[in-house]
């Protein structure tokens, strides 16, 4: 049934809020800290631990797929929901400075990328060499 | 007439969330049919439809004066519950259904080099333009740098730091002009980038840091890179409130005394 998979879904969401507040309670801040990365890990782990034992069946399957496929309708209303007005009419200072970062760690984004592939391939490949 | 508005608005205000299904499903629709027959499929669907949203919660930001865009007009409302945190979280960690675990653990460490980088370089940033505007005490210069990183670090670095509000506004303002620009030039900048892959998504989730931005960025470019990047962004407004009132306001106080 479709609602296995949600709520398989809802455990994990919940589960990763929990200990995402627990890490931010022991690190000192009031806010929840890598939460839904901790969700997504625990989804990924299970639902990969029942597919392959065969126990996620077709309906379950749906039940956790209907959510992923509302994600950019649901990001539409996210972005229907920001004040716009106010990061517009925010003035010089606040747009220089949302602009500037957004700017510079656009550009780290390939710099980063080949660093790590730099140490990936960091042994006797030739065309590292120069 | 108004009568009979009225009794339809009040079916609506009642059904505010199936009222923003059915809303969102137009403004979906009419940027999909924008995309394939004005722009002839050169421009995504879903990047005309974030664009489209963003540009209804400015109207609704003018008409109502609220903060919340266009869910302020009272029979919309139910559009901030389908975008609000709750439901974005929820169809976030959906995304992740069907990847394979090793796909994030392979790029685990450039992961968590792109987050502190991410970190860092917006507080210098947003420090460094507010020190050329005028704002010269590390206390202000450290808030409006947490806004830089994103709309949730400045408040929160600002408030332990005791910073006034009105730089603690400006902060959030900063914080949410980084949002809006990362929702909407990233599909133009995906190419030169090099954002095509898991591994380069997942470090401009990093880098980027802001949950929406990245949340609707990545919607906008690729729908399957949203795992990735979401991934390592959920963990940037965390570390941005531990670095921000502690290492980074005593390497700025250092600097600037």
């Amino acid at each position: 049934m479709a609602i296995y998979g949600t709520a398989l879904l809802a455990f994990c969401l919940l589960t990763g809020l929990v200990v995402g507040k627990l890490i931010g309670m022991l690190v000192g801040i009031d806010d929840n800290v890598g939460g839904v990365g901790v969700a997504m890990l625990l989804l990924v782990v299970i639902s990969g631990r029942l597919q392959s034992s065969g126990r996620m069946a077709k309906p379950t399957q749906s039940g956790v797929l209907f959510w992923s496929s509302i994600y950019i309708p649901i990001v539409v209303a996210m972005a229907a929901s920001q004040n716009v007005l106010s990061a517009v009419s925010s003035g010089l200072l606040a747009i220089v400075a949302g602009t500037g970062a957004v700017v510079v760690c656009f550009a780290l984004v390939p710099v980063i990328s080949r660093l790590g592939q730099a140490v990936d391939t960091a042994s006797f490949d030739e065309t590292d060499i120069q | 007439m108004i009568e009979f508005w009225q009794a339809i608005e009040s079916i609506l205000i009642k059904n505010s969330l199936v009222t923003a299904f059915a809303f969102i499903g137009l403004v979906v629709w009419i940027s999909y049919a924008l995309s394939s027959q004005v722009t002839r499929g050169k421009m995504h669907g879903s990047a005309i439809a974030i664009a489209l949203g963003l540009l209804l919660a400015y109207i609704g930001g003018i008409v109502t004066g609220g903060k919340k865009g266009i869910a302020d007009i009272e029979c919309l409302a139910g559009i901030g519950i389908l975008g609000g945190s709750m439901l974005r979280d929820f169809a976030i960690v959906a995304t992740a259904f069907g990847v394979r675990l090793d796909e994030f653990l392979k790029t685990g460490l450039s992961g968590i080099v792109s987050l502190f980088t991410g970190v860092i370089v917006s507080f210098a940033i947003g420090a460094l333009v507010a020190y050329a505007f005028g704002y010269r005490d590390a206390v202000s210069m450290t808030t409006i740098g947490g806004g830089a990183a994103t709309y949730i670090v400045g408040p929160v670095t600002g408030t332990a730091i005791g910073a006034s509000s009105d730089v603690i506004a400006l902060s959030v303002a900063a914080g949410l002009v980084k949002s809006i620009l990362v929702m909407t030039m990233t599909p133009f900048v995906a190419k030169w980038i090099g954002l095509d892959n898991p591994r380069s998504a997942l470090i401009f989730g990093g880098l980027m840091g802001t949950t929406s931005g990245v949340a609707g960025g990545l919607a906008a470019t690729d729908e399957r890179l949203v795992p990735y990047g979401a991934m390592t962004a959920t963990f940037y407004t965390g570390l941005g409130c531990l670095m921000g009132p502690s290492i980074i306001f005593i390497a700025i106080r250092a600097l600037v005394g």
